[in-house]
């Protein structure tokens, strides 16, 4: 998980945190982290980029990115699965 | 058609590495940086907490920057209505940058994150939201800045009331060539405040260019 | 002398038609221009529908007048203008100051791309001719050139409401006295660039898109031009036959809140629409048809039509989004939606909103499915929302 938070840091150009400030469960959007629908389509960008997992449409990203928790979940369900 | 007079209450520009204050320079970057790295010291310096200005391609910095610096020590809203401010931009490459940008990331995967800057007015909508205004806002695309121009659209939209505090200005970057001079023209006069008049548009313009010389 | 802005004229192309009458007979007949793409060459061909003008670039150069290597945008937007200073029947034009308001977002993006394409071969490879005219103010100045227009010519980039702040700017331009006519409106051509730039954003429906439906999933990309020429009094009173109506309000606000989204209660929208209510000194129940800006995205319809709850209280006019037959027009959707609300004056138009299925499950109303004619249409208000939050709104009325 702990990659996954610099890669979001780095994908989001969330330059003043730091991988710790995210917490596994922190919301990563509005109330939490605060990131958009923008950042949103950055995060389906990067599953696809470094884990070459493709998300079919932008809505199914709303549960996905819940926490970083929730998209590493992801991630180790859907890795290596053919999905494009 | 009865002529408000407005006045310039302060102004600021931002090319070469310099960034001035009504006509004082205020803070000068290191020699041979780039433009982001520029940008990103000028708003180290500033002090200014918003993190989102990383994501912000040069443009919407370059603006958002020069109104930081335009706006020190203001707050608008003590004195209007968001819908009585507004902003008017103008420059002569639009969003060229970040187009060229967006362009090289299509290559691998396209960037939602650069596309969102590919229009011009991004820059006014960047700014509008830091300071919540929420009056009339436009982007012009002309070949060199018309000071002529911006002045009787300025203060047309003051004699119409349709705004009280407008920001006006020429807003430019592409790659490492960048300028931007902004002025914040109300219709209340304040100490040390200048006429709003074409030739005074067109006095701190150059002299934003000279102080920048060298 | 009162210093009202009257419509003279207006002119179209579009997915649905070349002119103003093969558009009205698609807005009849629920003929919708969207389909599989043949003029655009992009990778997304089957796959992604668009609202393609149904002409190739030669067509389009015979039809206009310029010479075929023009860019599409230019092309598309001299013979709307064209047909709008035709329809207007200016007497003694040449004599009068004029000016030539045009609105763009791609300017010759369409050529730029094949020049592109040659020039990563190397420096020296590519046609400069493709490339001249990339930037969005040449298909105006080429435009003006051709309807002989010299006394003010500019050019408005502001996203998706560019066309109807181009609208706005020209009868500012007459109230003040600066003109005495002006033709003004917007033009986009389908790039790959924008295609792309949509697609990018997750936003374009890859069916038909339903716009103000609970099941909306997007938008489609389309293409055109439209424009209107506005006159002062003392032209208009010169004129062979009445004018269409009147400019009688138009505001422009901020949403202030996202670069590209609308708030969710629509702000911005509310702001423009009660603006432009409030500077043509009209009540919200003297609108007799909304026309929407309705993209068929999430984001703009639940905003639009929060703001329209908010602001009409429960009695709620007509409505339609147009963009159910031409797509998003970009840049040009604002001049194209400013001739259907003229023509929806003069010949008592409501358009039918195609598609529509499911009411959107947060707003007590519903857009017009039929197509209707001899309403009583007195005032129009017509809807133009752009990304950085510029949101501008326009009223017409009957003279």
């Amino acid at each position: 998980m702990a990659d996954l938070k610099k890669q979001i840091i780095a994908q989001l150009n969330l330059k003043d945190l730091k991988p710790e400030d995210i917490g596994d469960d922190q919301p990563l959007f509005v109330e939490g982290l605060g990131l958009d629908s923008i950042d949103a389509l950055e995060l389906i960008v990067l599953l696809q980029q470094e884990y070459k997992i493709k998300l079919a449409n932008a809505e199914e990203g709303q549960s996905v990115f819940r926490s970083v928790r929730t998209m590493a979940q992801y991630i180790t369900d859907h890795q290596g699965k053919s999905t494009a | 058609m009865k002529d408000e007079q407005a006045y310039i209450t302060a102004y600021s520009s931002v090319a070469r590495r310099s960034a001035c204050r009504n006509g004082n320079i205020v803070f000068q970057g290191d020699e041979n940086v780039n433009t982001g790295d520029f940008l990103t010291s000028l708003y180290k310096y500033l002090g200014a907490d918003y993190p989102k200005l990383y994501k912000m391609d040069n443009l919407s910095r370059l603006g958002f920057l020069a109104v930081e610096l335009l706006l020190t020590g203001r707050n608008l809203s003590e004195n209007y209505n968001p819908e009585e401010t507004g902003i008017v931009l103008s420059n002569a490459n639009a969003s060229l940058d970040a187009d060229v940008n967006y362009m090289a990331s299509v290559k691998n995967i396209p960037s939602p994150a650069l596309f969102v800057y590919t229009l011009p007015n991004i820059v006014i909508g960047e700014i509008s939201i830091r300071h919540h205004f929420k009056g009339e806002n436009a982007f012009f695309v002309s070949e060199k800045f018309d000071e002529a121009f911006m002045h009787f659209y300025v203060t047309d939209l003051f004699s119409r009331a349709a705004l009280k505090a407008c920001i006006c200005g020429w807003v430019e970057c592409f790659r490492d060539d960048y300028k931007a001079v902004v002025w914040l023209v109300e219709n209340n006069s304040r100490e040390g405040a200048l006429p709003f008049t074409i030739d005074q548009i067109h006095k701190s313009y150059l002299l934003s260019n000279g102080e920048t010389n060298g | 002398m009162s210093n009202r802005v009257y419509i003279a004229g207006a002119g179209i192309i579009s997915a649905i038609g070349n002119n103003i009458t093969e558009n009205l007979a698609a807005l009849e007949s629920g003929q919708a221009g969207m389909g599989e793409m043949k003029y655009l060459l992009s990778a997304h061909r089957g796959k992604i529908p668009v609202a393609e003008v149904k002409m190739d670039n030669a067509g389009l150069a015979a039809l206009s007048g310029l010479p075929s290597h023009y860019s599409r945008t230019a092309l598309l937007s001299a013979i709307a203008a064209k047909e709008a200073l035709t329809n207007a029947a200016i007497p003694d034009f040449s004599t009068l100051r004029s000016g030539f308001i045009s609105a763009n977002t791609v300017g010759g993006m369409d050529k730029t791309e094949n020049f592109f394409a040659d020039f990563l071969a190397g420096p020296d490879k590519g046609r400069l001719r493709n490339v001249v005219h990339h930037e969005c103010g040449a298909a105006t100045e080429i435009v003006a050139d051709l309807l002989g227009i010299k006394h003010h010519i500019s050019t408005i980039s502001t996203a998706c409401s560019s066309s109807a702040n181009a609208i706005f700017f020209g009868a500012r331009l007459i109230r003040q006295g600066v003109l005495d006519v002006v033709v003004a409106g917007g033009t986009d051509a389908l790039t790959k660039f924008t295609l792309n730039g949509f697609n990018t954003l997750m936003i374009l429906d890859n069916r038909y898109c339903q716009p103000f439906d609970e099941n909306r999933r997007g938008l489609n990309l389309g293409e055109g031009a439209g424009y209107i020429v506005m006159a002062s009094e003392r032209v208009a009173q010169t004129l062979p036959s009445a004018p269409y109506c009147t400019l009688s309000g138009y505001c422009n606000a901020n949403d202030a809140y996202h670069q590209t989204a609308s708030s969710p209660d629509g702000t911005g929208s509310y702001l423009a629409m009660k603006g432009a209510l409030e500077k043509s000194g009209l009540s919200t129940g003297e609108i007799d048809y909304i026309n929407l800006h309705g993209t068929g995205t999430q984001n703009n319809d639940i905003a639009e039509g929060t703001a329209i709850k908010l602001l009409f209280e429960g009695k709620y006019p007509p409505m339609s989004s147009t963009k159910s037959f031409t797509g998003h027009t970009l840049g040009a959707s604002g001049g194209i939606e400013a001739v259907y609300s003229v023509l929806s004056i003069r010949h008592g138009l409501i358009y039918p909103n195609l598609r529509f299925e499911t009411p959107m499950k947060e707003l007590p109303f519903t857009p017009e499915t039929t197509f209707k004619k001899d309403a009583a249409i007195c005032n129009v208000l017509s809807n133009s929302f752009g990304f950085g939050g510029n949101c501008s709104s326009l009223v017409f009325s009957k003279v």
